[in-house]
């Protein structure tokens, strides 16, 4: 990779501003295939060290005379312009990694909700935290090869969502796609926002 | 260690190597930055091209003076170097300490009062 110096005199512009959508679901279930799909780079893994201080958080049950975790992300990036920059987290999958998820979820404007209908219970605490949490989410269910397809209705039905809540089929391998999921976040998003702000108005 | 004639990248950005030194010796034992918060989006660009070693500064430090020549995020910063999160916060703080990196803390939207934001990502994406 190429970091060698730029003509742009360093700190010379101002710098852009920087905007975050959570990809979250279950193990397995396409996190960081789509965040590759659009990303304008290779999705890149950064990690947390969780150490004493996140220990009395985080269940050590069972093992107790491990004093340090690992816990991974990985991440894409979506230049917008020259003042936007989006970047995409994929979640890490499990629960005892809540505290990442707090950090992760702080200052997000919405998530997306990965489900895979052969393992649909894996993304009910996903859709617990968001739905907890007021974070705009929408539920895009990937289409595995070979998984029965269900109908966007019944997959609403089965997952108890609050009809507002936006649910999609998707291919997390294919751009188009998760570009569209997208989408149809951040229009949810905004028009979740603009209902606050009339229920805010109202009161 | 000599970063002199060497590269950052070829330091650290050799995956099947792992981290040549272990994260808190990085930051000489410290769990916290001496200045910041440094979210996983904060922005963050070099306010210089070049910065000769000196004292208090690593390899770690002036690799991130090099990476940051483009702007990148702390997340990006942590995975380009393979260091954790937390190690690279500590570093950052040394260098706003120095004013060798100017940092820009991530926008909330609850804090933005039109819809601005949400509409050119939206397009953004639409473009893509």
């Amino acid at each position: 990779m190429d970091y060698g110096h730029s003509d742009r005199p360093a700190g010379a512009a101002p710098l852009p501003t920087a905007i975050k959508i959570l990809v979250a679901g279950g193990f397995g279930v396409g996190k960081t295939t789509m965040v590759g799909a659009v990303s304008e780079t290779r999705p890149l893994r950064t990690e947390e060290v969780l150490t004493e201080s996140g220990v009395g958080i985080d269940d050590l049950s069972g093992v107790e005379d491990k004093t340090t975790t690992t816990v991974a992300m990985d991440f894409g990036r979506i230049t917008i312009s020259d003042d936007l920059v989006l970047y995409l987290f994929g979640t890490p999958g499990q629960d005892r990694f809540w505290f990442v998820w707090d950090e992760l979820a702080l200052g997000a404007i919405g998530a997306v909700v990965l489900a895979d209908t052969r393992r649909l219970s894996d993304c009910f605490p996903s859709i617990d935290y968001f739905e907890g949490r007021g974070t705009p989410f929408v539920v895009a269910v990937n289409c595995f090869p070979g998984a029965r397809q269900y109908r966007l209705d019944e997959v609403q039905v089965a997952l108890n969502l609050d009809p507002g809540v936006p649910v999609l089929l998707c291919d997390a391998r294919q751009r188009q796609s998760s570009k569209e999921v997208l989408v149809t976040l951040m229009e949810h998003a905004l028009k979740t926002r603009e209902a606050r702000r009339r229920a805010a108005v109202g009161d | 260690m000599t970063v002199e004639g060497e590269s950052a990248d070829q330091l650290w950005v050799d995956d099947h190597a792992g981290p040549v030194v272990r994260p808190y010796a990085v930051t000489r034992g410290r769990a916290r930055p001496v200045t910041g918060t440094f979210d996983l989006i904060s922005l963050v660009t070099a306010t210089r091209a070049e910065v000769a070693p000196e004292v208090g500064l690593g390899p770690e430090h002036l690799a991130i003076v090099g990476l940051c020549q483009r702007i990148q995020s702390v997340a990006e910063i942590a995975a380009h170097l393979d260091l954790p999160v937390g190690t690279v916060r500590v570093l950052l703080g040394d260098l706003a300490a120095r004013s060798l990196v100017q940092v820009r803390e991530p926008q909330t939207t609850a804090g933005v009062p039109d819809n601005s934001i949400f509409e050119a990502v939206i397009n953004g994406l639409r473009a893509l």
